[in-house]
């Protein structure tokens, strides 16, 4: 009953078993001998006194071989986008290009010292300087940070850019606008920088409501965090009033650039009004998830954010690149040194790959890919906005919810059928959502293989819930007790 | 003319045709319709054309090369230049760890939970502390967002940091509180170069809800932490200790006085790179274990009874608590933290106390030699691999003579600290050579 024939791309293969590695410990065992030491050797106590350390409690004692072994016996346990499709909707898990992580290990980029005099990092800051501008470029905006180290920390920096400039004209406000639709950082970020959130609806066609805007905005709204195209993959195609609205009233229009892989090449947020926006390089511009992190959130702002940026700013000075501190008007730092600087190699080699040609037709391939599921699972699950979906297609459980299975219950399933699910749940606008970005990276013959697998899910709603219901089976363990593990945390291994 | 590709996309010219044909439009370009006409790009972007592979490593490499190679390293503040066994990037080179995606389907990510929870156990145990998150940014935000947390724990506003917390971290918390409402005082270093006691004590209110300090401090020196802990739980307030150099703790007692801390982990395996991707940590007492940001993993079972591991405590989390949320930390380090799991893996309990041992070595050898020619300031307290030295010369006058020596010497102090003159800080570890130390200390006057 678990497997069937309409389980193609997967068959299940011995998968190795592998306990913590504190229970492979035992002492003598040692993976590492250093080189003999060539100074006096210190006696700790009588450096430190008291404060000397004796033991190191339960850290581990194992060998190199055991610790090849044991994460990659780990490492098998996971699902990757080196796999197969990753739906994830507004994730964006696109194919990692091995040619970044080799330019990013290169020893004088890698092993680079971030406070090494300017003189010989004069390396390190062209990378910086040629990726801002190119990022500049294609976002259509005039300057730009790569400080913030993923997107939420681009979304504070942009904000409280934002405050900083409107503080500078006499009154910083005290709200911000964000649809329902928005990511769950978005009013955490505005929070973060000292502003209430006021919440804004979409209308029936998923976009923002511009008689709700036109009410809500005010002298006392600082600006509004949009996020476009949106959640549910629709362009705002009121962009150019919405930014007329805000900038009649004196607001600013942050756009949290997590969609921006439906855009590059084909339209830049600059050109239609967008104040300041964040980019997420581990979404659009392929440096890797790593399995959560780490991310990089440059933050793109118009002329009259500029002098406002975090500290330092890569400058030209006499011909050779420099560091500039004294920015009177910046907001200060986000993040010490000078942000995640091997995930701007990553993504500079990402765009060197693809020039102009190669980022549009990536963007292409992404809305195309997007809109060919949407045409094959239409009618198999409910399509809550006919609106016209850019890099991702929103559907809802509404049809399988009649028999009981719901989003979450599909996505176990799929996992059977060898994919990742969609994005389960979110956004919050539309009840029982799958999310589903294919990005560019699927070929015909995988998305065509999703789709199968969906409609098979599909099938199995109708003909057999229970099926559904305590799927994956799979997989190295069934569905995880998550309530319990809520109710009493265990959040370490103890001996 | 050549028809249009990139390599990285697996779609002949007839799948997309097909596929538009069964999407049931004529053309791409139908699908942008939903872009207004006005806001179309028409042309190319602005930059390079494709370039091949090898043209790619061929501009990296001119660029390694423009900042140099071959130069013996004495620079630490906040970035440490230790060995990196090989075994880590040989591990999480494998696309099932770096091209995952936060775990958020436990099923298909055993092996990035797994790991997170060793991570996790790992700090807890060099540390002393009950509970470790997963990851933090980085040490700078990490320290921002572990006073917040303690302003959160006690419902007080003000805050106390020491001026001798890393100068970036310090830049970086003030960014972050400036709009909460959270008033901080800075209070200055002794001639030992740690926290005056009696000024904290003076700057201590009813209000403090923690005093932040880092150690060992920007100058190297060991905080007394039982004595900082005192007086801030005296009047109320949490300590909350920053950690920037985590092989410290190989050889250093952890600050088990403390209530939170916030731990830098670049020092385990994670390379320099001109200061980044690096991971931070926050570690504490279980019972505040509500109010800690990011994602935490925790042990459960499977329907079957089996051992395995999730996210949990989500509802801190911004995806669901929204505008409540006990930071808008989302993406954190999971990769970095796996490098620091390996590296901890492989040094293990015995391996981090020897090193830490070689490190206290070469920094005491070279205050000696360095102390020959130069005045090694704050020699009055405990260190582990960092000194303050103080000249005649400018230090960035001597840095740059080093430069040419193929040396690169100390962290001029000037900007950060005019008070202290003529002052750089240098540091040693394992990987600086008797002989490295003798050439730069022979500078040095």
């Amino acid at each position: 009953m678990t497997d069937n024939n309409k389980i193609k791309k997967v068959s299940t293969h011995i998968s190795q078993n592998e306990g913590l590695i504190f229970e492979k410990s035992s002492p003598g065992k040692k993976a590492y001998r250093l080189a003999p030491l060539d100074v006096p050797e210190v006696d700790e106590k009588q450096a430190l006194g008291k404060i000397a350390r004796v033991d190191l409690g339960n850290l581990p004692e194992v060998s190199e071989m055991e610790i090849i072994r044991h994460f990659t016996r780990l490492s098998t346990w996971n699902y990757a986008v080196d796999h197969g499709m990753y739906p994830l909707g507004s994730c964006t898990m696109k194919y990692n290009a091995r040619v970044n992580e080799v330019v990013a290990r290169l020893d004088g980029l890698a092993g680079a010292h971030p406070y090494q005099p300017e003189q010989i990092s004069q390396g390190s800051l062209q990378v910086l300087k040629t990726l801002s501008e190119q990022l500049v470029e294609i976002c259509g905006m005039d300057a730009i940070t790569l400080q913030p180290a993923a997107g939420a920390h681009g979304e504070l920096t942009g904000i409280l850019l934002v405050r900083a400039y409107l503080e500078s004209k006499g009154n910083p406000r005290k709200k911000v606008l964000i649809p329902d639709s928005a990511h769950g950082t978005n009013p955490a970020t505005a929070a973060m920088a000292g502003y209430e959130v006021e919440n804004l609806k979409s209308n029936a066609a998923g976009m923002v409501d511009l008689p709700s805007l036109e009410a809500q905005m005010n002298e006392d709204v600082a600006g509004l965090m949009l996020t476009n195209p949106s959640t549910i993959g629709v362009f705002e195609q009121q962009i150019g009033k919405i930014a007329e609205i805000l900038h009649s009233k004196g607001g600013l229009l942050y756009m949290d650039g997590a969609n921006m892989n439906a855009l590059v090449g084909k339209a830049r947020p600059g050109d239609f009004g967008v104040d300041v926006m964040h980019l997420n390089l581990h979404k659009t511009f392929s440096t890797p998830h790593g399995g959560g992190g780490p991310g990089s959130g440059p933050v793109a702002v118009k002329k009259m954010l500029e002098p406002f940026l975090p500290t330092p700013v890569v400058v030209e000075k006499n011909g050779k690149l420099a560091l500039e501190y004294n920015r009177p008007q910046s907001i200060g730092r986000v993040r010490m040194f000078y942000g995640n600087f091997g995930m701007h190699i990553r993504a500079l080699a990402y765009i060197m790959a693809n020039g102009p040609d190669g980022l549009r037709l990536t963007t292409e391939d992404a809305v195309l890919n997007a809109n060919y599921i949407r045409k094959k699972l239409e009618g198999v699950f409910d399509l809550p906005y006919s609106t016209p979906s850019m890099h991702e297609v929103v559907f809802s459980d509404k049809l399988q919810a009649k028999n009981g299975i719901k989003t979450g219950d599909i996505a176990k399933r799929l996992i059977d059928y060898g994919f990742h699910p969609y994005t389960v749940s979110f956004p919050m606008i539309v009840h029982g959502a799958l999310m589903i970005e294919p990005t560019e990276s699927e070929s015909k013959e995988e998305l065509d293989q999703f789709i199968e697998a969906m409609k098979a899910v599909a099938e199995e709603a109708e003909t057999n819930p229970e099926l559904i219901k305590n799927a994956p089976y799979n997989t190295r363990v069934s569905r995880m007790d998550e309530t319990g593990a809520a109710r009493k945390p265990i959040l370490r291994w103890k001996p | 003319m050549e028809q249009l590709f990139m390599r990285y996309l697996p779609k002949s010219p007839t799948d997309r045709e097909q596929m538009l044909r069964e999407i049931g439009v004529k053309s791409i370009d139908d699908l942008f319709a939903p872009i207004p006409k006005e806001y179309r790009l028409n042309r190319d972007l602005a930059i390079p054309r494709q370039m091949a592979e090898s043209e790619i490593i061929e501009w990296f490499r001119a660029r390694a090369a423009e900042n140099g190679t071959g130069y013996s390293m004495f620079l630490g503040a906040g970035a440490y230049n230790h060995y990196r066994p090989v075994a880590i990037d040989a591990l999480i080179s494998r696309g099932e760890w770096f091209t995952a995606y936060t775990p958020y389907q436990p099923e298909i990510a055993q092996g990035t939970l797994q790991a997170i929870f060793e991570f996790q156990t790992m700090i807890c145990e060099l540390t002393g502390m009950e509970v470790a998150n997963a990851s933090m940014y980085d040490g700078s935000t990490g320290a921002a967002e572990a006073l917040m947390m303690a302003v959160r724990l006690t419902g007080r506003g003000h805050t106390v940091v020491a001026r001798s917390v890393h100068p970036e971290y310090r830049e970086v918390i003030a960014t972050y509180i400036q709009h909460q409402h959270m008033p901080f005082t800075e209070v200055g270093f002794g001639s030992d170069g740690r926290v005056d006691l009696k000024a904290l004590e003076a700057a201590i209110t009813d209000d403090t809800a923690c005093v932040l300090v880092q150690s060992p401090n920007f100058f190297g020196t060991i905080e007394d932490i039982a004595a900082l802990a005192e007086i801030a739980h005296k009047r109320g307030a949490l300590l909350v200790v920053s950690i920037a150099e985590a092989l410290s703790l190989g050889i250093v007692k952890p600050p088990a006085e403390a209530d939170i801390i916030s731990m830098e982990t670049q020092s385990f395996g994670v390379p320099l790179s001109y200061g980044g991707p690096y991971a931070g940590v926050i570690a504490t007492k279980e019972k505040f274990i509500r109010q800690i940001p990011g994602r935490l993993v925790g042990e459960t079972t499977d329907r079957n009874g089996k051992r395995g591991y999730v996210l949990t405590l989500s509802t801190r989390e911004q995806h669901i608590r929204r505008e409540k949320a006990t930071s808008n930390i989302c993406t954190n380090q999971a990769l970095i933290a796996l490098m620091v799991n390996i590296y901890m893996t492989v040094y293990g309990r015995e391996g981090l106390k020897e090193l830490a041992k070689q490190n206290l070595a070469k920094a005491a050898y070279a205050r000696q030699e360095f102390g020959k020619n130069a005045k090694v300031l704050f020699d009055g307290a405990p260190r582990f691999n960092e000194f303050v030295v103080q000249t005649k010369e400018d230090a960035t006058g001597i840095s740059r003579r080093l430069n040419e020596k193929k040396i690169i010497g100390g962290l001029p102090l000037k900007k950060f600290y005019p008070e202290l003159g003529n002052a750089s800080l240098w540091c040693c570890t394992e990987l600086n050579t008797r002989e490295q130390i003798d050439a730069a200390a022979k500078e040095v006057r």
